[in-house]
């Protein structure tokens, strides 16, 4: 039982940034922009949550900090995928690889030297709260609710995006600029405006997914430390048929994967190279995607370039 | 409507310039209260850049719009929306995966702090189809509904924004004879409660049909200006092109061979989703006779012609080309035997779009002698042929080298008729040839079709437009879901009758 209600937990941890990234996914994907500068996004976000928390000490405005420049940097994406038509998958490479790049010139200018920042005097995960009453549930209690506040923020973006995507003006503004921009645009809806949005949305999330990976998962900040988790929330969310909760379910089952691997290497009852282990949750992205993919069926106009000139 | 009545649309000289064209000049029109007009002319005329305008999309270069007597400047379609203007465009803008409802209350949705209220969008929907007798189902998702009522879902979300101005951009070019009675009638029933209706066309027998007058445009100018009660399709016709043009072409009577030299036996194909697209169809085609298959969009028409080509694998069923079966051979050998192909969409299927005229031309043929030596192309054969091609078959190019992404729909369509039909082919499938082309392209792709039944191949005409099928077949054949449910001999009917089966009736 203390087992089962570890890896759990661990679980829920480990699917946070996951879970969070594909929100942001969800909502830019659905506006019509194809993201895959999200592994970027968050890696810009873990340096300056690290970067603020080092200097100010406050591991909430660490966080405040990863989220506000993941969303500037996402605006980068959305400038040059809307505002200069740039193919979505070039920009996003390209962004990725500026990320890498920028985060080490920053670890040398701000740190004198790459690689690794100093540790955090205090982290989000050191806040770690149990919710009274439901954290006594059996089972169910300590694997959601005896976690740090960033946990606690997933669940309630999980609801919000959903929400946000199925229930509001703006979401239903979101959902049709990904599927037929043109009929936004003819009632007087600025696509452009929506995509922009959708892109920042992503990035904000992408920032508060890096922030948790540096200061809270970790204590400081790694070179390349989000591990493809970028790409994997992608996959998260195609898996997930480009909804909340489908992306969440597909978080969580990424989660899992990642916190048992962690735990059979821990364990080391089997005489296997924990390289095998580490390669656990890519390789189940991949069947996931595989298995998933084929089933759910994209925004219509996802990763299509959008001009009023060349529409009519 | 009388002369009285108040003009509520008027433009004084409006121009459009792009880089590239000046696509409208001077354009001076009026539209009355309660008044249904057309705008008439052929592709290219500057019809849709008027409308965009008139809609906000575009700016216009120089020139204003009084709405009402007031001068008004749109900066987007939400100025035009607001000050009553509403557009059905030709592809609609409907967002397919969404339902009826949300596509009609998109950006002006009701409800408070940003979230939608979509009990109280449901009831205003429902009551404003009412209000109309438009009737829909506001839950459907788009998607699920046939071509005819997604039509109304356009117009009821021109209707909830209050248009008092309708613009219509080709809205027939979709329907069925039956779902056209349909929209006729709404438009007159709209026009009774004081809705004014501009319908852009290039069908002069719809002009006729529904609107008091009718513009013409040509050449981004207005042409003239007609009330339809006193002129002729001839008077419109002329006026459109510019010259006189013939309506329709005059058939010979042609004798067909005894012997069917294309044969379809059985056939059945089944598509990639697991449906049944083709049951059980046969059909012949004799060397000298057009066959016209007419049918509603989607029953099986793309299918057939892949099965033909062998694009698409079939489940079952025998093509027989001179008595011998084909449908194990590949597109490649069906061709090396005498089928010449048109396909469907030009753009997609039929040319290569960045590849200059002369490539295009000899697709197909490229590893052929002369135009091949060993791995090498042989410029000056390609040359040569491409330009008899281009003389013999009319089209309008600066040269052979000019990208055929450059033509306008006409001669692209002539530079397929000119590769396909001058391989002299025994059996000839030309699907939808003249799908959005006017009415001086649509001429000269007839009469061509004409002379190849003169040079006795066997012709299979796949085309949604019955007067299409009606000005060329010698029989007609209607494919409904898959199925050939009915011959007929086109002097023995009309295309009342022949739309009736082409929506399963009978």
């Amino acid at each position: 039982m203390e087992f089962v209600i570890e890896l759990l937990s661990a679980t829920m941890r480990l699917a946070t940034p996951i879970a969070l990234a594909a929100m942001g996914a969800a909502v830019c994907e659905r506006s019509g922009i194809v993201n895959i500068a999200m592994e970027g996004l968050m890696l810009i976000g873990a340096f300056f949550a690290a970067a603020v928390a080092l200097a100010t000490g406050s591991p909430w405005l660490g966080l405040l900090g990863g989220v506000i420049f993941g969303g500037l940097f996402s605006l980068l994406h959305a400038w040059s995928t809307v505002t200069l038509h740039i193919n979505h998958t070039v920009s996003g490479a390209i962004i990725n690889i500026l990320a890498a790049g920028l985060t080490r010139f920053f670890m040398v200018e701000f740190y004198g030297h790459p690689g690794s920042s100093d540790m955090v005097q205090k982290t989000l995960g050191d806040l770690n709260c149990a919710v009274p009453l439901l954290s006594k549930i059996p089972l169910l209690g300590p694997v959601l609710f005896d976690q740090s506040p960033t946990v606690y923020f997933m669940y309630f973006f999980v609801l919000f995006t959903s929400f946000l995507l199925n229930r509001t003006k703006l979401g239903l503004h979101i959902r049709a600029a990904g599927e037929h921009p043109m009929a936004l645009e003819t009632l007087g809806i600025s696509v452009k405006k929506i995509r922009y949005i959708g892109v920042l949305y992503s990035g904000l999330l992408c920032g508060f997914a890096g922030s948790f990976l540096a200061i809270e998962y970790g204590r400081f900040f790694t070179e390349g430390m989000t591990g493809g988790r970028g790409f994997i929330a992608l996959a998260a969310n195609v898996s997930g048929g480009w909804t909340a909760v489908g992306s969440f379910v597909a978080a969580i089952f990424f989660g899992f994967i990642d916190a048992l691997q962690l735990k059979l290497q821990v364990m080391g009852i089997f005489k296997i190279p924990p390289e095998f282990f580490h390669m656990l949750p890519y390789a189940a992205t991949v069947i996931a995607v595989a298995g998933l993919v084929r089933r759910s069926r994209p925004p219509a106009d996802s990763g299509n370039d959008f001009s009023i000139e060349k529409e009519m | 409507m009388t002369e009285s009545d108040a003009i509520v649309l008027e433009t004084r000289n409006i121009s459009k310039r792009f880089p590239r064209v000046l696509a409208n000049n001077n354009i001076n029109i009026t539209l009355r209260k309660g008044e249904i007009i057309s705008l008439l002319g052929e592709n290219g005329a500057g019809k849709s850049t008027l409308m965009n305008v008139l809609y906000g999309l575009y700016r216009p270069t120089t020139g204003t719009i009084l709405l009402n007597g007031e001068e008004v400047e749109f900066s987007s379609p939400r100025d035009a929306i607001n000050r009553g203007m509403g557009m059905v465009h030709q592809h609609f803008m409907l967002v397919d995966p969404l339902t009826v409802t949300e596509n009609i209350i998109l950006g002006m949705e009701p409800g408070r702090r940003g979230v939608i209220d979509y009990k109280a969008a449901r009831k205003e929907v429902k009551d404003l189809s009412d209000r109309y007798r438009l009737e829909i189902d506001p839950d459907s998702l788009v998607e699920d509904l046939p071509v005819g009522l997604q039509q109304r879902v356009e117009i009821l979300k021109a209707l909830y924004r209050k248009a008092r101005i309708l613009i219509l951009d080709e809205p027939t070019a979709v329907l069925t004879p039956g779902e056209v009675e349909d929209l006729f009638k709404v438009i007159h029933r709209l026009r009774d409660s004081g809705v004014s209706v501009i319908i852009i066309t290039h069908k002069l027998e719809e002009v006729r049909a529904i609107s008091d007058r009718v513009y013409i445009l040509r050449r981004g100018e207005i042409a003239g200006e007609r009330r339809t009660s006193d002129c002729t399709k001839t008077d419109l016709a002329n006026l459109m092109v510019g010259r006189d043009v013939v309506l329709t072409v005059s058939k010979d009577k042609h004798e067909a061979a005894d012997k069917a030299s294309f044969e379809i036996k059985n056939l059945n194909v089944i598509n990639d989703r697991h449906v049944r697209v083709i049951n059980d169809l046969s059909l012949s085609v004799r060397p000298g006779e057009i066959v016209g298959i007419a049918g509603v969009d989607g029953n099986g028409q793309t299918e057939l012609a892949e099965a033909i080509m062998g694009q698409m694998v079939q489940e079952s069923g025998e093509i027989l080309f001179k008595g011998n079966p084909v449908q194990n051979l590949s597109t490649r050998a069906r061709r090396d035997l005498g089928i010449s192909y048109v396909p469907t969409d030009r753009q997609k299927a039929g040319l290569v779009l960045p590849f200059t005229i002369a490539e295009n031309v000899i697709l197909g043929s490229q590893d052929e002698a002369p135009f091949s030596k060993g791995l090498a192309l042989q410029r000056k054969p390609i040359a040569e042929y491409s330009r008899k091609l281009v003389k013999d078959y009319d089209v309008r190019c600066a040269s052979i080298d000019e990208e055929v992404s450059n033509l306008s729909g006409g001669n692209q369509q002539k530079v397929i008729l000119a590769r396909e039909f001058s391989r002299e082919p025994d059996f000839l499938l030309v699907s939808q040839p003249t799908r959005g082309l006017d009415v001086g392209a649509i001429e000269y792709i007839h009469s061509q079709i004409l002379k190849m039944r003169e040079k006795n191949s066997a012709i299979l005409l796949i085309s949604l437009e019955l007067e299409e099928i009606f000005s060329l077949a010698d029989r007609i054949l209607v494919l409904f879901e898959g199925k050939i449910v009915k011959e007929f001999d086109p002097s023995e009917t009309n295309d009342k009758e022949v739309g009736l089966y082409m929506t399963g009736g009978n």
